[in-house]
């Protein structure tokens, strides 16, 4: 796809509001980058964080943890928390097919919003389209955050005085609403909501998000669409 | 801690990352899957991203938030249900738990 097509395949109105979010997360970098400065981490490792792990909560959560001398709970706490990442590559893999390279890097750009803006999209090339900008575009203001909160500090403050804390929750049901609309996709959404939530006051961060899947257990079941052969039974999966 | 523990951190945490999202991606390539699991995959993320939607704006490290929070995102939510534009769901849902805060309200 070249850049012109690009742009007329995602339309004016879906970049405005791609824009909003990357906006607000830049914020949110700029509070990571203070944040992880102020808990006594060197500018250097600050810079590593966002560029080389680049998923802001297990960032938030390895700094504290680094910070209060556990190094090895950052860790295991930092991959349970980005466990989620799996399933969601699963889901929008066929996003970033055509030859290793657009795999290798599309699979670091892989954050939450930019898998809710392409699933929030009606086709395969505007789902496409709007990973990778979401992907790409979030990446770079996760730095230019991250690096304008090291250096400037506490310069903005706490993001929750501007209400940036409620602002990701909203975009995402936002985002996920063309799917809530559908009965199977509410289901699965409330039900997911309600574990995860009741979860996170029993078990470690990150695991309540992942119990959500719990939610896929209403999903129902499908409707087998008439068999093209009259062959035997297809196998589950098969390696291709 | 030391200079190499904290490079060690950073390297296994990035390492592990990436290695998660890259082993989707190439699995989901990789399997050709039925089609009642390739039905499953957008709602599993569905229902991942609304678990994260509510723990985020929920809780916080185990405990429930304040209310200035959960108000302001249900605002948005309000806002998107009634179709207004996406900016305006961001703008609503941060402006009213700023605001709910301003007044005092945790």
């Amino acid at each position: 796809m070249n850049v012109s097509t690009f742009w007329r395949t995602l339309g004016g109105r879906l970049v405005r509001d791609i824009g909003a979010v990357v906006l607000a997360v830049g914020f949110v970098g700029v509070s990571f980058g203070a944040i992880a400065v102020a808990s006594g981490l060197p500018a250097w490792a600050v810079l590593a964080f966002s560029a080389c792990v680049f998923a802001g909560g297990s960032q938030f959560l390895a700094v504290g943890l680094v910070a209060a001398g556990n190094p090895v709970a950052a860790i295991l706490g930092g991959l349970l928390l980005n466990a989620r990442h799996l399933p969601f590559g699963l889901a929008v893999s066929d996003l970033l097919a055509g030859g290793w390279g657009r795999r290798l890097i599309g699979s670091h750009l892989m954050v939450d919003e930019a898998v809710a803006f392409a699933l929030a999209q009606p086709d395969r090339p505007r789902r496409r389209a709007a990973y990778w900008l979401t992907g790409a575009s979030i990446f770079v203001f996760w730095q230019a955050g991250t690096v304008a909160g090291v250096y400037l500090g506490g310069v903005m403050g706490d993001p929750t005085r501007y209400g940036l804390d409620a602002a990701f929750p909203a975009a995402l049901v936002a985002l996920l609403l063309p799917r809530l609309r559908e009965p199977a996709g509410l289901r699965v959404g409330l039900v997911a909501a309600a574990v995860a939530v009741a979860a996170s006051f029993f078990v470690p961060p990150g695991l309540p998000v992942l119990l959500g899947l719990a939610g896929l257990l209403v999903a129902g079941r499908m409707r087998r669409p008439p068999a093209p052969d009259e062959s035997t039974v297809e196998p589950a999966m098969e390696v291709r | 801690m030391t200079t190499a523990n904290l490079v060690l951190v950073i390297a296994v945490l990035a390492v592990g990352t990436y290695s998660l999202r890259l082993v989707g991606v190439v699995l989901g390539d990789r399997l050709r899957l039925s089609p009642a699991v390739n039905r499953l995959l957008p709602l599993g993320a569905v229902a991942l991203l609304a678990a994260l939607a509510a723990t985020a704006a929920l809780t916080d490290a185990g405990q429930l938030t304040g209310v200035a929070r959960p108000v302001g995102v249900l605002a948005g939510v309000v806002a998107a249900w009634r179709r207004l534009p996406f900016v305006a769901v961001v703008l609503i849902a941060a402006a009213v738990a700023a605001g709910l805060r301003q007044l005092g309200v945790p």
